[in-house]
């Protein structure tokens, strides 16, 4: 049996894309609507964020920050709590370049709408540069080695209010310093009446229903209990409003038959597919304390890579660290001497890369890396290389040379040191934490999933609101720009829901 | 029974060619490494948890050609020989089984404050303020 629970806005997920909707939504409430935010993951009480990793990825992160692409050559890490990935996410905040804006082609989207709406976030979420004395030695060493290296680093604007420097961001901000959905939008919005019910996972989507599954917290588990008690609800809701993420929103989408009317849906899954360097210096260096992400170098244009400084913990740092045994073992040793440097692809979409669902419903994501991306990682590891040594540092490990590690003396060879042929799909540790696509914009059914203001082709009653709405990678950290397309998802509904009268049940 | 059981002695062969600082933990150490591997293990769907035992006993049984021996017996550094060639296997089933033992492996033991501390890791919810203390 399952109860029976109507709405008149129902919002699948509490994420970048969910928390926003639910914030620009919530003054509904006063006209007397309901509006209802589901959340698979758990709520955690501020005393539950530890830092540790055995104790917070398995709650924080979907199979633990482990999901796998389809043959198993990449890692995905995205959220699954209250606040979805911001609440791992590391706060860099980035307003989408223009020229990418332009080259999606969306009819109606303009980077000059997005701008406008990413400084409004911005400023709600007390975006800012650090001060130079919060940045720790990983990042003022990157600085220093782009510019040894002929690079010009720019500094990352974050979102933190009261950051004591943990280091921990992708764990959960232990002192609630990270201004994600979680601290700042979903908040807003409870307080203007919107329910937020977590462990609330929706199984499928009809015409104006949900199928959702509210499950009990384990024994000995994270997190609060839901609100509502453990069961399967029907909701019935004017509209639906999907923010599940990239993988998410196109599994839900998937499972509840859509592709039929939507043949582009789970298509175009791009990720910025990643990995991390790190070199060993002499003396140690402050890298377990501090923002972890204080610079970038944007060669997308030109090479068609990001590098970011960054800073992981001990197991994350071990897996993605290619190699084994003694070798690997040396760099492990030396983790208080590391720099570290995290080297994105700006990948394409290509008809293999796309997201289905196996029988059960449950998302399996298909990725293979084409050779433009492999080019891209290796000239990413050979520019980080000559920023590693220029900032000083001894010895490289390049998970795309054999063997991996570079030392000074090859500096003059590194062309012929660091190259594709070295990267071997399911031995070089690859993740992607930029999930993009799959409900893409554009301006038919035949070429995507949604329009400009993710309003799904032929389907009135249904809006997507985040990261999938993507239809092409963003070159960038993404989630400002996932907040400025949910809002105008929100300005959308706002606008259509006179029309969008509860047909009857069926 | 834990899931480990049937693969045990390959299981902690290959650890300690992954990582060789396996190689001096006691039964009591052995024991928390193999308690989170089986707990992350029991997370998985059950497909993965029969392809890592699976595993297991190919990796067991695969120098025996060459060697003349099992995995298990072979001298530690010939174990992490093997691991290195199975990485560049022609095979992705393969590469992709070193890559699941080894983060099975890294999970066991660099999650825990001891063997993390041990490597200068310190990182504090308290940040900069740990530093200075
Ligand atoms: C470790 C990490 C670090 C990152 N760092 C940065 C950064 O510094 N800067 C940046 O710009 N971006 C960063 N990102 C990316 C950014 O977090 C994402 O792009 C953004 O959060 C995506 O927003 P979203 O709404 O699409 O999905 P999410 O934020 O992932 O939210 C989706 C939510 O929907 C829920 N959900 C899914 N399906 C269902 C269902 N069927 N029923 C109920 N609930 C469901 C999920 O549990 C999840 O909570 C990072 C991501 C990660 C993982």
């Amino acid at each position: 049996m399952s109860e029976a629970v109507t709405c008149d806005v129902a919002i699948v997920g509490s994420g970048a894309g969910g928390g926003t909707v639910a914030a620009a939504l919530a003054p509904l409430v006063g006209d007397g609507l309901r509006v209802v935010v589901f959340e698979q993951g758990p709520r955690l009480r501020d005393d539950e964020f530890d830092g540790g990793e055995l104790t917070m990825a398995p709650v924080l992160y979907e199979d633990g920050g482990g999901f796998l692409t389809a043959d198993g050559t990449m890692t995905l890490a995205f959220g699954r709590v209250y606040g979805g990935s911001t609440v791992v996410y590391t706060g860099t905040s980035l307003v989408a370049p223009e020229r990418v804006i332009r080259g999606w082609r969306v009819p109606g989207l303009l980077a000059s709408d997005l701008a406008e709406r990413s400084a409004k976030y911005m400023q709600q979420n007390n975006v800012h540069l650090l001060s130079p004395e919060e940045i720790n030695d990983n990042n003022r060493l990157f600085a220093e080695g782009c510019h040894a290296a002929g690079f010009t680093a720019e500094q990352f604007p974050i979102n933190v209010r009261g950051c004591v420097g943990s280091s921990l961001c992708n764990l959960g901000c232990p002192n609630a310093a990270k201004q994600g959905t979680h601290r700042v939008q979903l908040p807003a919005a409870e307080t203007q009446g919107v329910e937020v019910v977590t462990r609330a996972e929706v199984l499928r989507v009809d015409p104006q229903k949900l199928r959702v599954r509210v499950s009990e917290k384990p024994p000995g588990g994270k997190g609060e209990p839901s609100t509502w008690a453990p069961g399967e609800y029907d909701v019935r809701a004017r509209v639906i409003v999907a923010a599940g993420g990239s993988v998410g929103t196109s599994a839900l989408l998937l499972r509840s038959g859509l592709r039929a009317r939507l043949p582009r849906l789970g298509h175009g899954f791009t990720c910025h597919p990643a990995f991390i360097l790190v070199a060993e210096h002499a003396q140690p260096i402050t890298n377990w304390v501090g923002h972890p992400k204080s610079f970038f170098l944007d060669r997308a244009e030109e090479e068609g890579f990001v590098l970011e400084t960054c800073m992981y913990f001990p197991f994350t740092t071990a897996k993605n660290l290619t190699g084994l045994g003694t070798e690997h073992a040396a760099m492990m040793q030396a983790f208080e001497r590391l720099q570290m440097i995290l080297v994105l692809a700006c990948d394409r979409p290509v008809e293999e890369n796309r997201i289905e669902v196996d029988r059960s419903g449950r998302p399996v994501v298909h990725y293979t890396f084409t050779p433009a991306v492999v080019e891209s990682l290796a000239a990413a590891t050979r520019a980080a290389a000559r920023i590693f040594f220029g900032a000083g540092a001894v010895r490289v490990h390049a998970p795309t040379a054999d063997p991996h590690i570079i030392t000074r003396e090859d500096t003059e060879r590194l062309d012929e040191r660091i190259t594709a042929e070295h990267f071997v799909p399911g031995t070089t540790s690859v993740s992607a934490a930029h999930l993009m696509g799959g409900c893409g914009m554009g301006g038919s059914a035949a070429s995507s999933v949604c329009d400009a203001w993710g309003r799904v082709h032929g389907v009135p009653w249904l809006r997507v609101a985040d990261s999938s709405l993507f239809p092409d990678a963003l070159q960038i950290n993404p989630y400002l720009t996932v907040m400025a397309l949910a809002d105008r998802t929100a300005e959308a509904v706002r606008r259509d829901l006179p029309e969008l009268s509860m047909v009857a049940a069926t | 029974m834990s899931l480990l059981a049937p693969a045990r002695r390959t299981f902690r062969a290959a650890a300690e060619a992954i990582l060789p600082a396996a190689t001096t933990l006691d039964e009591s150490g052995w024991a928390s490494v193999e308690r989170i591997v089986q707990d992350a293990l029991a997370q998985r769907p059950r497909k993965a948890q029969r392809q890592i035992v699976m595993f297991l006993r190919v990796l067991n049984v695969y120098p025996v050609l060459r060697h003349r021996r099992r995995f298990s017996e072979l001298p530690r550094e010939t174990r992490e020989r093997v691991l290195h060639d199975l990485e560049r296997a022609r095979h992705v089933l393969l590469r992709r089984g070193v890559w699941g033992l080894r983060t099975l492996v890294f999970m066991g033991y660099y999650t825990q404050p001891v063997h993390s501390a041990s490597i200068g890791y310190r990182a504090s919810p308290r940040g900069w303020k740990a530093l200075r203390t």
